[in-house]
């Protein structure tokens, strides 16, 4: 290997990847990153030295046969390389653009040791709208088995879930609150990002394998999971993360005060940045503050720019290095203007006499020693106090499951912070009931949620057929 | 999408009652809870109370007050229109059991969801009285529906236009010091819920009232309706809509309320405008 490997000749940048300008795009709701040509694929793909013991897979966590799609693509065969991602992940479009590739597939990367990773995201994302421009060709379906399979929440570990088991032979029906499907690919990530019509092309997929998706159907109120298992023979939950925490701070009830998840699903889910042609309303304010470091608090400060502020802060209580955003989105969120105020700890929102936002009072920190996470913990300075004026402030600093089938569901055992608690296979405490995700792991990725959809299927498949998938 | 089976004005331009075909909602459908209708694809997410429900027809009735766009785009739906999202029933149903004396509350739209509420209360074995108001006659409806579901009715008009001259919690009071209730229910616009408050706290009454806080998703997700109720931060549309009165904090509720006052005029107004240039037909 090392010797094929002296032969190439090493491209040592990743190739760039086309984008809107960062000022232009600051104030547009289209997608920021244009994707890749088929002539900067063949390019790129050519950097990947197709070592034998294929470091990348081991960092996806549903291990993409990713030497081999690439390989296929520097052979020109695309149609061979999308098929090959398929193979193990169900939703390439989407994830060739949101997963954290840095951390991941592109991490063991072996070119990155000393030059960029092969850019393994940007390929997949090339392939998969190649392919959804073609039009999909639908794989194969196992014959009928006779067997009901509910499945709750559609956002990718439903999605997954339900697409695998239809495959499998099996009658699904995907049970959704909102009013349409995809869950936060739908309502949290921002169109641009994630443009809303690859998400729904993706739904649509799902739906001509023959999965029924019920939209504006909350389980827990129209019907309990324990009616659903009277009908069906088995229950998968992928109800995700959807409750948002708020900090606690005096004047977090104030008018100009958001979750992350109420201001960004006004914007992507509701498309308020359209209003007043679309009918849902939102307060941008001109100076806007964003509570936390994640990728939620990046695209929130983002998308305040693009809705009209003159100003944008992250308020962070860690510094910079502890940022646990995704670089990429670090970086965009720069050139767009997004400003950083790290090493700050609000302690209370500072309203008028009508209850409006004028301020944030916050507290200068310090790192002290790491924490259970590994990473520093931030200590208050005494006496540093300061006022941020904003007039809108958005909290992004977590969510946890939202608890409405937890409530109502007999027999589902659950983690202290009111994760349903699910094995590797997904399966729960309650017989006939899986779960995965979000709502398992806690706020996660995309393809985690992916991958314990996928894991699921296989089990479900098991318990209905006593067949291995 | 959902099939809007009938259609009236309960006052002309004000008030109208929809009779909505969701069997699934009405099945399941109790006293108390709410559900989030849009209009279309362009249409905002708007909660409105179950009024009624049929589950033999698999029918959802609502009583809307003509408030800004939405309301006002709804008013021009007919019978045969269909409505593209209803998702329901959402929210807690109300706490239902013999209480004893039970006086129910209702101002101006805030009847129709008193309607439900106090038919399960009769059923449950309370002795149930019910107040009804308005601002005016125009604006009073359903008396004979709420006669049929209560031990007693009283009715009552702010500017004295029929039966009788004066607010809710006149009555209230009155009834208050025939004999003290075990339990009263308000429901109606918020000043008057917050006002039936202050007078039941001196009586030592239990007061639940049901919150109209701004809502979007209507599961939990968005944490756009919170409120403070015992010093407590909760969502209306999961934990809710009905809280004990006495520990609600309605003068941020209020201001929540009126978040987005602005651009709902805005709205309206291009609303309006738009409908004139048509010659007034959608
Ligand atoms: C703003 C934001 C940005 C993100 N960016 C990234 C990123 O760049 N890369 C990445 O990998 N991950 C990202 N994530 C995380 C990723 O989106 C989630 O990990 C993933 O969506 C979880 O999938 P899920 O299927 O478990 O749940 P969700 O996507 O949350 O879907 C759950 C669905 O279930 C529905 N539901 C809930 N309760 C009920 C009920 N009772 N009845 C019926 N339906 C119900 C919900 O409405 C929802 O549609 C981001 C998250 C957010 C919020
Ligand atoms: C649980 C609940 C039950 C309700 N039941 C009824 C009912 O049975 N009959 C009825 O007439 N009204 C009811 N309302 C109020 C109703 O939802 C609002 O009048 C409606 O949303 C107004 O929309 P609009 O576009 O016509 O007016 P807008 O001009 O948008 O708003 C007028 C006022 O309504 C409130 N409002 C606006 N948007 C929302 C929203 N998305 N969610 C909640 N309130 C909003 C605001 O306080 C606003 O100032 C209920 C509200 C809640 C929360
Ligand atoms: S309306 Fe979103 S949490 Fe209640």
């Amino acid at each position: 290997m090392a010797e094929e490997k002296k032969k190439k000749v090493i491209i040592h940048n990743k190739t760039p990847m086309p984008a809107q300008d960062p000022v232009a795009r600051s104030r547009n709701f289209q997608e920021v990153a244009l994707g890749y040509t088929e002539e900067d694929a063949r390019l790129e793909a050519g950097r990947c030295l197709q070592c034998k013991n294929e470091p990348c897979r081991q960092g996806c966590p549903v291990e993409v046969n990713i030497p081999a799609f690439i390989k296929l693509i520097q052979e020109g065969d695309l149609d061979g390389a999308i098929a090959r991602i398929k193979e193990n992940n169900p939703l390439p479009a989407v994830c060739g653009r949101v997963c954290p590739q840095e951390s991941q597939c592109e991490k063991y990367c072996t070119l990155g040791a000393k030059h960029d990773p092969v850019g393994i995201g940007r390929l997949e994302r090339f392939v998969a709208d190649r392919e959804l421009g073609l039009g999909v060709t639908l794989p194969g379906k196992a014959a009928s088995t006779g067997k009901k399979v509910a499945v709750v929440g559609s956002g990718p570990s439903g999605l997954t879930c339900a697409s695998d088991l239809a495959k499998l032979g099996h009658a699904v029906t995907v049970f959704e609150a909102l009013h349409v499907a995809g869950g936060v690919l739908m309502y949290g990530i921002p169109e641009f990002r994630l443009p809303k019509r690859v998400v729904q092309a993706e739904v649509e997929n799902v739906k001509k394998l023959g999965v029924e998706i019920q939209v504006n159907s909350v389980i827990g109120r129209i019907d309990t999971v324990d009616e659903l298992l009277e009908r069906y023979d088995a229950v998968y939950l992928g109800t995700g993360a959807g409750l948002p925490y708020f900090m606690d701070i005096p004047g977090e009830n104030a008018c100009g005060v958001y979750s992350a998840n109420e201001f960004l699903t006004r914007t992507n889910l509701m498309k308020a940045y359209l209003f007043p042609e679309c009918d849902t309303p939102i307060r941008v304010g001109s100076r806007v503050a964003v509570l936390g470091g994640g990728n939620v608090a990046m695209d929130a400060a983002r998308t305040a720019l693009r809705l009209g502020a003159s100003e944008s802060w992250i308020v962070y209580r860690r510094s910079e290095a502890e940022l646990p955003a995704r670089h990429e989105e670090y970086e965009h969120a720069r050139e767009e203007g997004v400003k950083f105020s790290f090493l700050t700890a609000p302690t209370r929102i500072l309203e008028d006499d009508k209850g409006w936002v004028t301020g944030m009072e916050c507290l200068r920190c310090e790192l002290g020693e790491p924490d259970a996470s590994g990473r520093r913990s931030p200590v208050t300075v005494c006496g540093s106090e300061f006022v941020l004026p904003v007039d809108v402030v958005v909290v992004a600093i977590g969510q946890g499951p939202n608890p409405l089938v937890p409530r109502t569901t007999k027999g589902l055992a659950l983690t202290k912070r009111g994760n349903i608690v699910a094995d590797e296979s997904g399966a729960t405490s309650k017989p006939g009931v899986y779960a995965g995700g979000d709502v398992v792991t806690g706020a996660a990725t995309v393809i985690l949620a992916a991958g314990a959809g996928k894991a699921a299927a296989r089990s479900i498949h098991r318990h209905l057929t006593g067949a291995t998938a | 999408m959902y099939k809007v089976l009938k259609k009236t004005e309960l006052a002309p331009s004000i008030l109208d009652l929809y009779v909505i075909e969701a069997p699934k909602v009405a099945a399941k459908a109790r006293a108390g809870q709410f559900i989030i209708l849009r209009i279309d694809g362009q249409g905002e997410r708007i909660p409105l109370t179950i009024a009624d429900f049929d589950r033999e027809k698999g029918t959802v009735t609502l009583v809307a007050q003509r408030a800004g766009k939405t309301t006002t785009q709804m008013g021009k739906l007919r019978a045969g229109d269909s409505i593209a999202d209803f998702v329901g029933p959402l929210g807690e149903p109300t706490h239902i059991e013999n209480y004893g004396r039970v006086v129910t509350v209702g101002g101006g739209v805030g009847v129709a969801p008193t309607h439900p509420i106090a038919r399960a209360l009769k059923e449950a074995g309370n002795e149930v009285i019910s107040i009804i108001g308005a601002r005016t006659r125009d604006l009073l409806f359903w008396e004979e529906e709420m006669r049929k579901v209560c031990t007693r009715l009283l009715v009552t008009t702010d500017d004295g236009s029929y039966v009788r001259k004066g607010f809710v919690t006149d009555v209230l009071k009155e009834v208050m010091d025939e004999k003290k209730p075990d339990l009263v229910v308000a429901i109606g616009p918020q000043p008057m819920m917050r006002a039936v408050c202050n007078l039941t706290r001196e009586y030592g009454v239990k007061t639940i009232v049901s919150l109209n806080s701004i809502m979007v998703d209507g599961t939990g997700m968005c944490g756009c309706c919170r409120v403070t109720v015992g010093g407590k931060t909760r969502f209306v549309c999961v934990d809710g809509p009905d809280f004990d009165g006495h520990e609600v904090d309605f003068a941020e509720l209020a201001r929540r309320s009126a978040l987005y006052r602005e651009q709902e005029k805005d709205s309206l107004d291009r609303y309006t405008q738009r409908c004139q240039c048509h010659g007034g037909e959608h």
